[in-house]
């Protein structure tokens, strides 16, 4: 039997006055402690992990007109544990809604064994900004057993489907993959009218793809050179829906 | 392995594979690759990456069409899905292309046909399934082809483009081999699942390089 937690927070939005959401639904659920301010609903982190044996989801509805943005107030620390960890994100974003889901890193430690996936629908002209850093261990640490998978969808139609593996250390130390990064992240813009001109550079691409959607991605030495790099390459993409710079994007941690 | 198969998975079928590096120019260029052991690790790297997501829709692919099917459009959604580099997606329908209009020629297939409409050119790991679905060959032998090609095209345009050891990078390619076996297997796994669920696995830096390779002036693969 295992000891670890298993947790199903969820959260519905509906349009509100002044561009803030109206939540008709907010469900924390063990570590998964979630809290309305006025920028966004912050995942507080209620407890250390995960760890090995917990299984953890989040339900995001952003009904059709609302605008929901998801930040998180900490860094989650992928531990080993009981077994595999797993975190779920599931979203659904209605027409003309939009979520901008941007949580701080997630660290993966030495002999995690953590298994990340996000699973999103849009609607046809609902948009989207996906952001993801994975930090490969702490310092002078390798990673543990990491893996994540995000499939995103549009009206039924699949727009990205991106996995990253840290199973085999020779594969995913590969110069054809991560080389020698300490850090990797995505942006994913999403909906009607994201553009972008293909990019590359240093450790960064700009990826559009054959759908509506443009995807950024980017390897490091570290976080905060991960966080520049990200912060460019948005930067080199419109963005239709016109969100307001956030916290995260402007401002890279010390 | 019967022989069509075996000219299937041929590097002198004329279907223009020589002109296509699998990002190993670009990596090249960039100082990344210079000698066989780095040339190994590459191959690894995109063997487990790019390699295992061309099998699986290989397999796939041969197994669709093994079955008569023709939902070729949803199988290309999930390619593009599955390749956020623009410029892979232009180098796999470039390639596709190529081998369709050699397929087309050497085995009659409703498959192979229907695959010609699609818009730009289908997929190569599409073609590559469908072909080998022509000949009878399982998914798991579409697989197979598949990612010993994702390795051994890397492995000759190595050589031409670094004057490396012939018989090193051979060497280098038989330590591969059974990795490329345990790829096709765990690709040809999802052969008949839901497509939704086919393997994803991306390669950051391959993705860069592809891009940058195209903002090239002077090189001499394709991609």
């Amino acid at each position: 039997m295992t000891r670890g937690y298993t947790a199903r927070a969820a959260v519905t939005a509906a349009p509100g006055a002044g561009g803030a959401p109206r939540l008709t639904r907010l469900r924390s659920d063990g570590p998964l402690a979630l809290r309305q301010t006025p920028d966004a609903v912050y995942l507080v982190g209620a407890a250390a992990g995960p760890l090995g044996g917990d299984d953890l989801e989040l339900d995001l509805v952003v009904e059709p007109g609302a605008r929901l943005a998801v930040r998180s107030a900490a860094t989650s620390l992928a531990l080993p544990g009981d077994g595999e960890s797993r975190m779920t994100v599931r979203a659904s974003v209605g027409a003309g809604a939009h979520l901008d889901f941007a949580p701080e890193p997630t660290v993966a430690a030495r002999g995690c064994r953590h298994r990340a996936a996000a699973e999103i629908d849009l609607a046809a002209d609902a948009t989207l900004r996906w952001f993801e850093e994975l930090v490969l261990g702490r310092h002078r640490e390798e990673p543990g057993r990491h893996t994540s998978r995000f499939d995103v969808t549009v009206a039924g139609v699949p727009l990205l489907r991106h996995e990253l593996r840290l199973t085999d250390r020779l594969a995913c130390t590969s110069r054809a993959v991560l080389g020698d990064a300490g850090a990797a992240g995505s942006v994913l813009l999403a909906g009607p009218g994201v553009a972008a001109e293909p990019h590359a550079a240093d450790g960064l691409a700009v990826l559009p793809l054959a759908g509506p959607g443009v995807l950024v991605t980017a390897v490091a030495a570290d976080s905060a050179a991960l966080r520049r790099l990200l912060a460019e390459g948005e930067r080199r993409c419109r963005q239709a829906a016109g969100p307001a710079p956030t916290r995260q994007a402007a401002v890279a941690p010390a | 392995m019967r022989a069509s198969l075996l000219l299937l998975a041929d590097s002198r079928l004329p279907a223009g594979g020589h002109a296509h590096s699998g990002g190993l120019e670009p990596a090249v260029a960039a100082g990344a690759v210079r000698d066989v052991p780095a040339l190994a690790d590459f191959l690894r790297g995109r063997l487990a990456t790019s390699g295992l997501v061309a099998a699986a829709l290989a397999a796939a692919a041969c197994a669709h069409a093994a079955r008569g099917g023709g939902a070729w459009a949803a199988l290309d959604a999930e390619t593009d899905a599955r390749t956020p580099s623009p410029a892979q997606r232009a180098a796999s329908r470039a390639q596709g292309r190529s081998l369709l209009r050699v397929a087309r020629t050497a085995w009659a297939s409703p498959a192979l046909d229907a695959l010609a409409g699609t818009p730009g050119g289908p997929h190569h790991p599409a073609v590559l399934g469908a072909a080998a679905a022509a000949m009878g060959a399982a998914p798991r032998e579409a697989a197979e082809i598949t990612a010993y090609m994702a390795v051994t095209g890397p492995a000759s345009a190595g050589i031409r483009l670094l004057g490396l050891d012939p018989l090193a990078v051979n060497r280098a390619l038989a330590v591969l081999a059974a990795d490329v076996d345990a790829v096709a297997a765990e690709a040809a796994g999802f052969a008949d699942g839901p497509w939704a669920e086919l393997p994803a696995a991306s390669a950051p830096l391959l993705d860069l390089y592809a891009e940058r390779h195209l903002r090239t002036d002077l090189r001499l693969f394709e991609s």
